[in-house]
Parts: structure tokens; sequence; C-alpha cells
């Protein structure tokens, strides 16, 4: 059981939890994620670490809802418990000390940056965040990533605030050599659409780019082979292995399809939720 | 005095048109009556091949005559004391190849069923209530990382010398393959959850949810979490893929993402979240117990036909023969000297057949057995909706990989001491699938068995007794 400190909506649809989790607190790093479980005879769903501390042994993790189990974890209030958290998983992001890096991020995605940021630029890299959304409501912790970053880029699709367009679009001006200038290093984490479009941003002009990729996991420790990723052309389990790959490298078409694979099942185990919540 | 009977007591079991559709036990277990009438087929030979065949030497001889003599407090004593899973092992090891593969009877007739006697005398044992609590009396603890048979076994003993022990899962719930593999209709979860809770009874803790290597680093254990030595019992549970195209469509999984989904996260219930598709046509690659548990556990999630492909023959499978019996007697279809070459995509990304060529035997290769050689123009495609592929697995890296100085052998299993488990590390020591690569329940116990005396010896003595060979 984990107790959750801290719970606070950030838009409709994603919910900010500060954890007790001094364990995992004292051992995360960037990149990495944990597995939990909301109940008994619950999946286990993989949520990115978003930030920790290990002097308070807290973790933050922020939770998009969009089938049974974000549901019912979206559901939690602080004080109350999460049934199981286990992590830090998968294997931390690393990238060659110095230079200029640029996080993009989408969705749930913009958290995951929080911890990244942190560390590079404890590290001495300079650091820009570029993040997205389709209108200014659904831009979540820009306080936190301006006082992390030394420069944060808001693009929304309706220009309701900062940059109209897409951030793959502002990442191209930054590549050019605008604003805060050509990143040495970019790291994309979001909807897997948008990690494609980064990386067909950056291929052919030499910056190294990883995006954190989500397929559907079970365990999480290498064991079902469930979360594998082609990457140059290999299986890599992203769970171990990742869950950052070179985004040069991977083959996005056939993760697109396999995250697809239970679609069916998930409408179904949503609309039991409603039945038995009574909600929607 | 031995009867003279040439045919084994026949093991109750459920009948197999009901069965192929439930997860209930397909073996009922014998009754006292049944269990006497075996035991009185015994020979009680003066040098007991049988016992030296069992990889634990268990005194079977003893433990059958108490049976015989209707004392099954004793029987389950004398088991105990050499093998510490034995409700598990009676159900799940290949006895064929062990001790009724040598029993003294064998040959003309049938051997005695020491595997079915083994499984009663410790389903009477679970009838009984627990009685023996050891208490810890030693100052140090110890950590065993991982939660499976090996993992069980080295905990248990080191309880029974009075240490405190601390037993790290990376997954929410402890057994190791006995759970999130081998499936309800051959091993109960409640026998092995029995034995969980006698080893918490014994003062054993298990901590859940924690993967050392990442949430606290193996030498961590020992410098900040004040563990006096540690076991490692971590298993081979990375599948292997055939490489072969169509590997990445839906509808293909390894044998323990399908396992795992079903056993461990209860996708059979309708009640839980965890999805898993079962198609019309199932095909399942590999003929060894995992095969057989995949292949099987589809007929019981509704599929219509089930079957294996293995691109050996009948000769050279390597389930248990029960198994196999059972599964021919389900109605899975079995298709021998068939090698898959690619997965078909329905459009859709789905899978709609597997496409194979017929194989016929070679000369034998570097494992001593027939090698395979493909018989050309013999391509045909089965129609199947789902593949499982049950090909083996290694040593999952995690552990290695973020622990220095623990030496490995060029398969990635972990090199230790094959007397004591002492590894490359001081005060660490590793036993069953993580050391030897996939092989079998009772030799996983037996390596933690020898690994928890070398564990006592070494505290004992302040020193490690045996060096691993460099
Ligand atoms: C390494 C990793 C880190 C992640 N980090 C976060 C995070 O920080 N915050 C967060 O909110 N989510 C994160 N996710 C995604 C999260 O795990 C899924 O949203 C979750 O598993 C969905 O579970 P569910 O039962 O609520 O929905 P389901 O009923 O399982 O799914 C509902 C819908 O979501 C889709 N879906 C399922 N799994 C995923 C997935 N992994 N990625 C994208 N879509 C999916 C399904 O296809 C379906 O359409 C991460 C995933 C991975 C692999
Ligand atoms: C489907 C299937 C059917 C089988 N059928 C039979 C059979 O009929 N008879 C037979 O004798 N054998 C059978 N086997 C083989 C047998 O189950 C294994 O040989 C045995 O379980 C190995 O035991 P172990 O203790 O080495 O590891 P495992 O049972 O693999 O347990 C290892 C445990 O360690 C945990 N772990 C791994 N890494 C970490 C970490 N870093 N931190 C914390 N925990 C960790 C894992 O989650 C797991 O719970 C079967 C195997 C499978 C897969
Ligand atoms: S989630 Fe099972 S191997 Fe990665």
């Amino acid at each position: 059981m984990t107790r959750i400190l801290e719970a606070r909506p950030l838009t409709p649809v994603t919910k900010f939890f500060r954890l007790d989790a001094p364990l995992i607190a004292a051992s995360a790093q960037p990149g990495q994620f944990v597995m939990l479980r909301a109940r008994e005879g619950g999946e286990r769903i993989p949520i990115t670490i978003a930030d920790y501390d290990r002097e308070t042994g807290t973790v933050v993790i922020v939770v998009q809802e969009v089938g049974a189990t974000t549901r019912r974890v979206c559901a939690l209030e602080a004080g109350e418990e999460i049934l199981d958290v286990a992590g830090p998983l998968g294997s931390p992001i690393e990238l060659p000390a110095g230079g200029h890096l640029c996080g993009v991020g989408g969705g749930f995605g913009t958290a995951s940056l929080l911890c990244l940021m942190r560390e590079r630029r404890a590290s001495g890299g300079r650091t820009t965040a570029i993040v997205g959304a389709r209108t200014k409501d659904l831009l979540i912790l820009l306080d936190d990533l301006a006082s992390l970053c030394d420069a944060v880029e808001v693009c929304t699709d309706d220009g309701s605030a900062g940059f109209r367009g897409f951030v793959t679009q502002r990442l191209a001006q930054l590549i050019a050599g605008d604003g805060p200038g050509r990143p040495d290093h970019v790291v994309a984490i979001g909807p897997m659409a948008m990690m494609r479009a980064v990386a067909e941003t950056t291929r052919g002009h030499r910056v190294k780019t990883l995006v954190s990729m989500d397929p559907l996991m079970v365990d999480g420790t290498g064991m079902c082979g469930g979360c594998r990723v082609m990457v140059a052309g290999k299986p890599r389990f992203a769970c171990v292995d990742g869950p950052c790959f070179d985004a040069h490298d991977v083959d996005f078409d056939v993760a697109m399809r396999r995250n697809k694979a239970y679609v069916r099942q998930e409408h179904a185990a949503l609309e039991r939720l409603a039945c038995a919540s009574g909600r929607d | 005095m031995p009867v003279k009977r040439p045919e084994k007591t026949t093991m109750p079991t459920r009948e197999a048109g009901e069965r192929a559709h439930t997860f209930a036990e397909v073996n009922e277990g014998y009754s006292v009556a049944h269990a006497s009438f075996e035991a009185e087929r015994c020979l009680r030979c003066q040098d007991p091949v049988c016992v030296s065949a069992c990889p634990v030497q268990i005194p079977i001889p003893d433990f059958i005559h108490a049976v015989a003599a209707g004392d099954m407090a004793g029987a389950a004593r004398i088991l105990r004391s050499a093998n510490p899973l034995p409700a598990i092992c009676g159900r799940v090891c290949p006895q064929e190849l062990q001790c009724e593969g040598s029993c003294s009877m064998g040959g003309r007739w049938k051997p005695v069923a020491i595997g079915h006697l083994e499984r009663f005398v410790a389903d009477w044992e679970r009838s009984q209530p627990i009685t023996t609590r050891p208490a810890i009396t030693r100052s140090e603890r110890i950590a065993v990382i991982g939660a499976g048979p090996s993992g069980l076994v080295c905990a248990g003993e080191l309880a029974r010398h009075g240490y405190g022990v601390t037993v790290y899962e990376a997954l929410h719930a402890p057994g190791g393959v006995l759970r999130y593999g081998i499936p309800e209709f051959r091993l109960p979860k409640a026998v092995l959850d029995w034995e969980i809770a006698m080893l918490e009874s014994a003062g054993v803790e298990f901590q859940c949810n924690i993967i050392i290597g990442r949430t606290i680093t193996l030498d961590d254990l020992i410098a900040k979490h004040g563990f006096a030595a540690v076991f490692i019992g971590t298993g081979a549970g990375l599948p292997q893929f055939l490489g072969i195209p169509g590997e990445n469509l839906n509808g293909v999984y390894s044998a323990n993402e399908f396992l795992t989904r079903i056993n461990l996260m209860r996708a059979y219930d309708p009640e839980a979240d965890t999805p898993v598709h079962v198609g019309r046509r199932v095909a399942v690659i590999g003929s060894g117990n995992t095969a057989m548990d995949a292949v099987r556990t589809s007929l019981r999630m509704g599929a219509e036909e089930a079957m294996i492909v293995y691109r050996r023959s009948e000769k050279e499978m390597s389930a248990r023969v029960e198994e196999y019996q059972h599964a021919k007697e389900e109605g899975i279809d079995f298709h021998w000297l068939t090698s898959p070459l690619e997965i078909l995509d329905d459009g859709d990304g789905w899978v709609s057949g597997l496409r194979c060529q017929r194989m016929e035997l070679g000369a034998p290769d570097a494992s001593g057995r027939a090698r395979p050689v493909p018989i050309p123009g013999s391509e045909f495609v089965l129609a199947v909706d789902n593949v499982i592929l049950a090909i083996g697995t290694t040593p999952n890296p995690l552990l290695t990989r973020t622990t220095s100085g623990l030496a490995v052998t060029e398969h990635g299993c972990l090199l230790a001491d094959e007397r004591t488990g002492l590894t490359s590390k001081p005060l660490v020591f590793a036993g069953g699938d993580a050391v030897t690569g996939a092989a079998t329940v009772i030799l996983a116990a037996g390596a933690g068995k020898r690994a928890a005396r070398a564990i006592v010896e070494a505290l004992a003595t302040r020193t490690l007794v045996t060096r691993l060979p460099s």
C-alpha cells in the first residue's frame, strides 16, 4: 500500500499525485517508471516517475484518465492509498554531458520532463522545454517547468497561449537557430503520434533524439515480452531496455498498432466501471 | 511383504471432456485407500535406486513404508525432511525421468506411483493444523531475492535454523513460476498459498513490489539494510522469440505473457481488468511443460482448436509425460516435425495464419538430438488466430546489469559454486533457474536448500567455506 500525500487535478483528465514512497524516491532517475495496481483484480499499469525528492521520500506521478485503471487512480484523493506501486523500473535516460537539451512534452508527458530538466540543469547543461496542448487550459505544470528550465516554449493548436501550432513546428524553428537556439539533444515524451512527428522533425539534422515508448506492459521486469518495440529492426523490451530509445530507430507503425490490441476489451472494462460507479 | 501387482493404482482424474473447459485441478488425488493400496507395491529395495535418482534424495521407500503402515504424520515428516515443497513437487516433477524412471519394478511392470504418493502425503499434511512454529533465535538477517521455489526453500531452511529472513519479490505476489506460469488445473494456487503461509508462520517476511537492482541495489542490502548474506533466486523469465516475420502482429504472445495474464492477472475472470485475446484456433510453438500449459489453457479460455507445432518429433518432446497424455485426452492436436516460417497478417495487423514447413530428422546435432532438416516444397499454412511462443527463456539480466562484480556465463546465467551456490561476490549466493537456465522446480528447490546450508555454515564459522573456481 502506498499512501497519497497530495492529489490535485491539473486538467479535467489529468491529476497530480505526490506519493509517500521513500524506497522508490531514493533510487529513481529521470526516464524511469513505476507499475501500479489500483485494486485487487486490477491491471498492472506503467506510469512515469515525473519527479522525486530523496529528502522527503516522495515521488510525483501525473496520471491521465484513459481507461478503467487510470480512472480508478484519478478518483483517489490525498490520504487514500494505492494498492501496489513497484519501481523504479526501466533504464534511466542517458545523454552525453553538457550541451543544450530540448525536452518536448505533450499531455501527461510534460510531467515527465520535471526531474529530467532538474537533473540536467544540476549537471550543467542548458535546458529548454517545449510543451504543447490543444488549448491553453490543457497545459500543465508550466510554473514548475519555468523554475527548472532555462527557457519554456509554449505551443497551443488554437493559439490561446504561446506559439500557435504544433510542438514540432516550434522545434523546427529552434533547430533552425530561432529563440533559445539549436538543441544538441532532444527528448520527447508524449502521445505516440507526437513522438513520431518529433522523430521526423529532427531526422536529417543530426540531433540526437530519444523518445519514451509506452507499449502495453504486464510485469515491467522483462518477463513477458509483451512490451517489445522494434528498434533498428530488432525486438527490444521497453520495460528493461527502455522505455527511452533512439527516435530515429523506432518502428512507430508497429508500436502504434500493438497499442490498439485491446481496444474492444478496454471499452467493455470502462462500461463495467461506469455501471459500478454510476458515472457517465 | 510387498504385494505383487503390475499396474499402478490409477489417479482419479476429472473427465477429459469436462475438464478441458474449467480450471479445476485435473488430478483429483488418491484417497487413503488408494494410497495404502499403491504403497503396498513398493519392493523396499536394499539399495533403492529411486532415491539416488531423486534430485533431493527423498528417502522414498521409508515414506512409502509409513504410508503402508497408516502413519501419515510420519510419512509427512520423512518427506519434508528432504523436500520442503512436496505438495508442489508431487504435482509437477517429471517423475518418469527421476524416481519412477529408475524404480526397480520398471521395465516389465509399471513403477510405483511415487509422485502420486508424495502428493497424497503432502495433501494430507495440508489438511492438518499447522503445529510447529520455529522462532527467530539469531541476530543476523538474510535477504532472499525472488519468491520462486529456490527462494522459498532457501528462506524456509534458513528460518528453520533460526535466522530472520526477508524475501523480496518484484511482482505483487510470491511464488515465481508457480504463481504466474503453472496453471491452476495443474497446481492450485491454494497449495502455494499454504506453503507461503507456513513460511510466514515460521517468521519469514515477504516484501512484494520490490525489484532488487532497481528499488534497492544488491550491494545496499548488505551495506545499508544490514543483511548478513543474500540468496539470489531470480529465475529465468526472459522469453525468447523466433525472429520470424509477423512476430509483432497482434495475437502473438510469449507463453509467459499469455500465462501471466491468465494466472497472475486472472484474465479468465470477467471481474478482473487485465484482458487477453484467445481466438478460435490457437497454435503453440514448442513442446515443453510451458507449451503444454499454454495450449491447454487456450482450450480452457474458449479456443475451439488448440495445437502444438514442434520442429522435432514426439520422441524429443520435453514435457512431463502425464501432461502430454492429459493434453491428448483433452483433444489437443500435435503437429510434429513442423517448423514455423512466418506468421501471417489478416490485413488489419492481427494474426490470420502460420506458414510452416515439414521437417525430417537427420544426424544428431550439438545437443545430441536428431537435427530437424526441412523437406523442400513441403510448405503449408495453418489457419490460426493466435500464435503463442513457448520456445524457452533465459535469465533476466536486470539484476546482473545493475550489480557490479556479479559474474555471469556467456548465456547470462549467474556463475555459482555447484555445492554451495556462492557467487563471485562474498556472502552472495544463488541458485535455481538463474544459475542453471530454465530447469525444474525440484532442482531449484535443491539449490535453495544447498545454499541455505552453505549460508548457515559461512555465518557460523565466519568464513566462506568455498570460493568460486576462477
Ligand atoms: C513506460 C510508460 C510510462 C507511462 N507513463 C504514464 C504517465 O506518466 N501518466 C499516464 O497517465 N500514463 C502513462 N502511461 C500510459 C498508461 O500506462 C496507460 O494510459 C494505462 O496503462 C491505461 O490503462 P487503463 O486501464 O486506464 O486504460 P486501458 O483500458 O488499458 O486503455 C484505454 C485506452 O488507452 C490506450 N492505451 C493503453 N495503454 C496505453 C499506453 N501504454 N499508452 C498509450 N495508450 C494506451 C488503449 O489502447 C485504449 O485505447 C505510460 C505508459 C508506459 C508504457
Ligand atoms: C509455464 C511453465 C511450466 C512449468 N512446468 C514445470 C513442471 O511441470 N515441472 C517442473 O519441475 N518445472 C516446471 N517449470 C519450470 C519451473 O517452474 C522453474 O524451473 C522454477 O520455477 C525455477 O524456480 P526459481 O526459484 O529459480 O525461479 P522462478 O520460479 O522463476 O522465480 C523467480 C522469482 O524471482 C522474481 N524476481 C526476478 N528478478 C527479481 C528482482 N530483481 N528482484 C526481486 N524479485 C525478482 C520473479 O518475479 C519471480 O517471482 C515450468 C515453467 C514454466 C514457465
Ligand atoms: S512488460 Fe513484460 S517484458 Fe516488459
